[in-house]
């Protein structure tokens, strides 16, 4: 066998201080990384437990906003009242993610940090070119099997597409991750291809995420997470979309609007430019369509994976459609 | 030695005299949601010893080099197997005696020919370190290019399809027939690859006593397992006792012993020791068989009545490049609608995929999907109701051969079926009905049906004199209910209490029950059990009215009846007494007697013997995104003598789940370069969750059949799937107005 060194941190410095050492990873739910490992792509040579950590699985919610620890599990967030009533999207897209058995197990720090489900990612024993895994190996999916690719912020060296749900709600609400003391908007926590795929986040060894947190805000208060795909659950997103709306007071006109977007993209995606076209404007559908269509501006898609393109504007408008009707 | 099952830990169920027709719970259902159902793989012999295979990452091509050495070196891995020093085998592995035996990949050459294929195997003190050792043998290919997909190679015409049928077959001028119509249709519909995906791996535990050998694993025929073995080993098979008490379902994967299997059996004798080998969910994706692509084209002409002029199915399948099963997709429109002039084909390519195999309603299912949607189209292009265009073309007899039917409640399934569904009300034009949430709903039907077939079985039944009985016979349980219906008809066969029978099964040293397969093992089995149960009373019966202490006496075998343990006189149910006493005076400590089941063959020339039933289907789309759900099923099957309503009733809902998995869900999706399925886990393989299983109901068509068998049994496990996987595909165009054409049907399908 393998063999690798389990250890189980019982501070945030130990974790933080094992996790430094080469060749660590840190282990929350293990629903990421121990399939990762089962099929080669992670070898860890130590694995610092830190599902036993205290005070990190809090969630605190009030009028500024939310703060939810690393080790908080999705279906405690998914099912926090206070979660449901001011980020209904955050509580939305987690209970639309994975499945039952999964979201007990998994943590938010694990959720931010699960990686692509690009077959030829996940399979580096039959596909040794894939740049994220390797950089300058090439990319096996190019050329391949794509229905499940990116088809926005992709570049040359990999069309891998991020799979989570939670981090598009997080995303459109100017969520922030906490790494110890140094904060980063989730933004710029998720990094773009570009030249090198293999970094995905924002994050330097020996940090670990401690927790993220949300501000509180009239549009995250009125908001939807609308997840599109063949099967009913079990299932990442052909498209989905994390829309929050705040109106003028007479209830018509947009005064502030976020749309992000799931499953189309390598990394979750702030659609600025549907937000700009219709902050200011009654809500109409038509101008609602056509706001829509800008959010797969720039989409290079790879034939299997066009219908993406068409798709996501379409949830675009239904969810934006639908807060509006609960006005 | 036998099974020690204590399946009757749970309490008695309310019975009036008769077993069969009761509706029991699974009589192992305590044993497996307390997890002390030991599946194969849960064995673990003194001395054993882990293999993992090692599987190639190329479709074709030759290994050049594997580093063993690098492998040995790895703490705790014993030996590896490969070509060089793989045990000698009797027979050659890709010798083939008769179409039922097929080629398996035993390391016999450095050749790979297929994704997953087996190159060697590594034998080691811990899974862990087998399977690390499996993955340091870095093996290096002279690849040659993949050939992949029904366009992929040039396309032969098989010598059979199926089982040994014909891959042409007509009735009439199809030509003539189209050419008269006054309305025709043409469509061609495609099927993709998909994997059986049984929840249990196969798995093997293996150890050798000298010549002899003991094996766990599942099996769907224990004696043609044990046979194969025989065969391959050069030892009796008498020397091979296999054990399969249960298996995590089968689905025909586990019809043949797979090469896997037998390669667990190799390494065992390699190392001397006994061995386990379980595939991981990837490997399954190669050796073990899979339901073969489909691209097929039907043509129907109609009078101005709606009636079929001519019915032509051809279906173009793919098969591997080293061995014959063609899925006989065509066939399905040999059954099912009167027709003048029938024509069915097959064309196929040979493609670097492991071995196509019998998958659940193998033909069946695939020819359905595409027969009940073409119907469909036919029916609209008349501007007919699809269920008043069924009726219109209403089988009286079997279309192709002209044979009436044993029986065929047909009608019946379909009346009840509408009628429980609401379908009266649609209307015939797509795209009309929305529900209070804007989704387009659809309602669509499909007919459903499956062969009654009957293999060979034998039983055994033992009568003892403390008032029990025995009876054995190998049979196979898949997870169907074959512990419980068997017992159930032991129990009448032997006019005694359930729990007064000793049923035992899933043992290759008990009497041949023949296969689970062909929705055929309760007709084959039950039937031999029945008969094992009327010889031993016979015999019982002789004793008895043979003997002038007994109040039996003289009333000769056909006026002796036997129930509850005791056999009475026909003319006069005040005079009998129990077996015990008949037994005790005889100065017998047990009698016993045998018993067979197989096909009439005066009945089976002369009958056309089918289960029938009607499914109807709803679905809603979501209009801009062309989400598809299915929200409503119900099904009417009428397949003869029904052993256990509620084990038959989840045979159907399971088979109509499979349909809604069919026509929306299961795909095997290849790199078409590698010719890799880059799919092969039950994540990415899609099969309905929970959530996507509707309300369904399964209503049970009362049918008598006196030809099939003494018992009335046609079978339930396959025709769920026929019929519902075209009933949901009809219903997506009442939804949409798009006709799905490629199945799955996914959201690109209906973007629009
Ligand atoms: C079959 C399947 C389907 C799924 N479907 C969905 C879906 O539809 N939508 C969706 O959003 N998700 C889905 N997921 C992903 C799932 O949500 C993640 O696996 C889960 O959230 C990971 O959490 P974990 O605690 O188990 O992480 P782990 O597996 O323990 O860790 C994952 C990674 O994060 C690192 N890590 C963990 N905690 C921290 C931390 N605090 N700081 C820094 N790094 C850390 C680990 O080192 C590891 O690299 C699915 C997963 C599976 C297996
Ligand atoms: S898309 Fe990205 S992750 Fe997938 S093979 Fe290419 S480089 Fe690797």
């Amino acid at each position: 066998m393998r063999d690798f060194s389990y250890v189980r941190a019982n501070s945030l410095d130990a974790a933080r201080q094992a996790a430094a050492l080469p060749g660590a990873m840190l282990l929350a739910g293990g629903t990421t990384l121990i399939d990762l490992a089962k099929c080669g792509v992670a070898e860890p040579e130590t694995l610092v437990d830190i599902a036993h950590l205290k005070g990190l699985d809090r969630i605190e919610v009030n009028e500024r906003g939310a703060t939810i620890g690393a080790l908080a599990r999705m279906s405690h967030v998914a099912d926090h009242a206070d979660i449901k009533s001011r980020f209904p999207a955050v509580s939305e897209a987690l209970w639309q993610a994975a499945s039952a058995q999964i979201r007990n197990m998994a943590t938010i720090g694990g959720n931010l940090m699960q990686r692509t489900r690009c077959p030829y990612f996940r399979d580096p024993a039959n596909f040794p070119a894939c740049n994220k895994r390797q950089p300058g190996s090439g990319c096996s999916a190019i050329g391949g099997v794509t229905r499940g690719h990116a088809v926005l912020g992709i570049s040359d060296a990999c069309i891998a597409m991020y799979p989570g749900d939670l981090a598009v709600a997080l995303v459109a609400f100017d969520a922030i991750v906490h790494l110890g003391e140094r904060h980063i908007p989730v933004d710029d926590f998720f990094l773009l291809p570009g030249t090198t795929p293999d970094r995905e986040h924002a994050i330097e060894p020996g940090e670990m995420i401690t927790g993220i947190e949300i501000p509180g805000s009239a549009s995250a208060r009125r908001s939807t997470y609308l997840k599109i795909r063949d099967r009913q659950s079990y299932e990442f997103a052909a498209a989905s979309a994390a829309v929050g709306i705040e109106f003028e007071p007479d209830g018509r006109t947009i005064r502030d609007l976020r749309v992000a977007l799931g499953g189309v993209a390598t990394k979750p995606w702030r659609a600025r430019a549907v937000e700009n076209a219709l902050k200011g404007k009654v809500l109409e559908p038509d101008t609602v369509r056509a706001a829509s269509l800008l959010a797969v501006e720039g989409s290079v898609d790879h034939g299997a994976n066009h219908y993406k393109v068409e798709l996501a504007p379409r949830v675009v408008a239904r969810a934006i459609r639908k807060l509006g009707e609960t006005a | 030695m036998t099974l020690e099952l204590s399946l009757n830990q749970q309490p008695a169920h309310a019975r009036q005299g008769s077993s069969i027709g009761q509706p029991l719970t699974r009589r192992d259902g305590f044993l497996k949601v307390t997890g002390a159902a030991r599946y194969a793989a849960d064995n673990h012999p003194p001395g054993m010893l882990y293999a993992v295979l090692a599987v190639s990452s190329i479709a074709r091509g030759r290994v050049a080099a594997l580093d063993v050495e690098a492998a040995k070196a790895h703490k705790g891995v014993v030996e590896v197997m490969t070509p060089k020093n793989r045990p000698a085998l009797a027979a050659d592995p890709d010798a083939k005696d008769h179409p039922f035996m097929f080629r398996l990949d035993l390391l016999q050459n450095d050749q790979v020919r297929y994704p997953n294929q087996s190159i060697a195997v590594v034998i080691a003190e811990t899974l862990e370190a087998a399977t690390e050792g499996a993955a340091l043998l870095s093996p290096r290919y002279e690849v040659m290019p993949a050939r992949v997909g029904l366009d992929g190679a040039e396309s032969i015409v098989p010598r059979a399809v199926g089982v040994g049928g014909p891959a042409v077959q007509h009735k009439g001028d199809v030509e003539a027939g189209l050419k008269s119509a006054k309305t025709r249709i043409e469509a061609t519909y495609e099927t993709p690859a998909q994997y059986h995906n049984a929840m249990e791996p196969h798995a093997i535990v293996v150890a050798w006593e000298g010549d002899t050998l003991s094996i766990d694993t599942p099996s769907q025929g224990l004696a043609m397992a044990q046979g194969r073995i025989a065969g391959l080993f050069g030892i009796a098979p008498e020397n091979i006792h296999i054990r399969s008490p249960f298996l995590g379902g089968g689905f025909g994967s586990k019809g043949m012993i797979s090469g896997p299997q037998v390669l667990g059996i190799l390494a065992a004798r390699l190392v001397g020791r006994p061995v386990k080998l379980v595939l991981r969910r990837e490997q399954m994706y190669g050796p073990v068989g899979h339901r073969a692509p489909t691209r097929q084209t039907l043509r129907m002409g109609m009078d101005g009545e709606g009636r079929l002029t001519a019915l032509d199915h051809h279906a173009k399948t793919a098969s591997s490049t080293f061995d014959d099963f063609f899925e006989p997709a065509a066939d399905a429109s040999h059954t099912l609608y009167a027709s003048p002039a029938i024509a069915t084909s097959h064309d196929a390519v040979r493609l670097d995929t492991g071995t196509p195999l019998f998958m659940r309603a193998p033909g069946e299912a695939t020819g359905s999907i595409a027969l009940e949607s073409a119907i469909d189209e036919a029916a609209y292009a008349c501007g007919m109701d699809p269920l008043e265009f069924r009726l219109r073309n209403y089988a009286e007899v079997e279309p192709m051969t002209g044979k009436p039917f044993s029986s065929k409640a047909l009608r019946e399934c379909y009346r009840q079926a509408a009628e429980t569904f609401g379908w009266a009300s649609r209307p015939i034009q797509p795209r009309l009905m929305r529900d209070a949430d804007g989704f387009l709903t659809g309602w669509g039907m499909g007919t459903a049906t499956f062969p009654a077939i009957m293999f060979q079985a034998e039983a055994r039944a033992v009568l003892r004199a403390d008032g029990s009985g025995v009876m054995e016979t190998g049979a196979q349980d898949m997870g169907q209910g074959a512990w419980t219906a068997f017992a159930q008809i032991a129990a009448d066969g032997l006019g005694l209490d359930i729990d007064q029978v000793d049923f035992r099964a899933g043992s290759s040293d008990l009497p041949n029950a023949g296969i689970a397969g062909g929705s055929g093992h309760t007709a084959t089995a039950g039937m031999a059990i029945h008969n094992a149960g009327a010889a031993v009373i016979a015999r019982l019966a002789d004793l008895a009215t043979g003997d002038e202490g007994s109040p039996l006496y003289g009333a000769g075998n056909e006026g002796v009846l036997a129930r509850g343990g005791r056999l009475y006189r026909r003319d006069d149910e005040s005079r009998g007494e129990s077996y015990a006493e008949i037994l005790t005076r005889a100065g017998l400590t047990e009698i016993e007697g045998h018993g067979k089941g197989a096909p009439d063959p005066a009945s089976q020339e002369a009958y056309a013997k089918h289960a029938h039933g009607a499914v109807f289907a709803e679905v809603k789309v979501d209009p801009d995104f062309g989400q598809i759900r299915v929200t409503r099923l119900v099904g009417a099957f009428a397949a003869g003598r029904v052993i256990n309503p509620r084990l038959v009733r989840s045979q159907y809902y399971g088979g109509m789940i499979w349909g809604v998995s069919f026509a929306l869900h299961e795909e095997a999706i290849t790199d078409r370069r590698s010719g890799r399925i880059q799919n092969a886990n039950l994540a990415e393989y899609h099969v309905p969750v929970n959530a996507d299983v509707p309300s369904i109901e399964a209503l049970l068509v009362h049918e008598d059949d006196p030809h099939v068998n003494a018992l009335g049994i046609k079978g339930v496990g396959e025709i769920g799937i026929t019929g519902t996987a075209g009933a949901v595909a009809n219903a997506v165009w009442h939804a949409t107005g798009v006709r799905p054409r490629r199945f799955p049907v996914r959201i690109e399908d209906l973007l629009g």
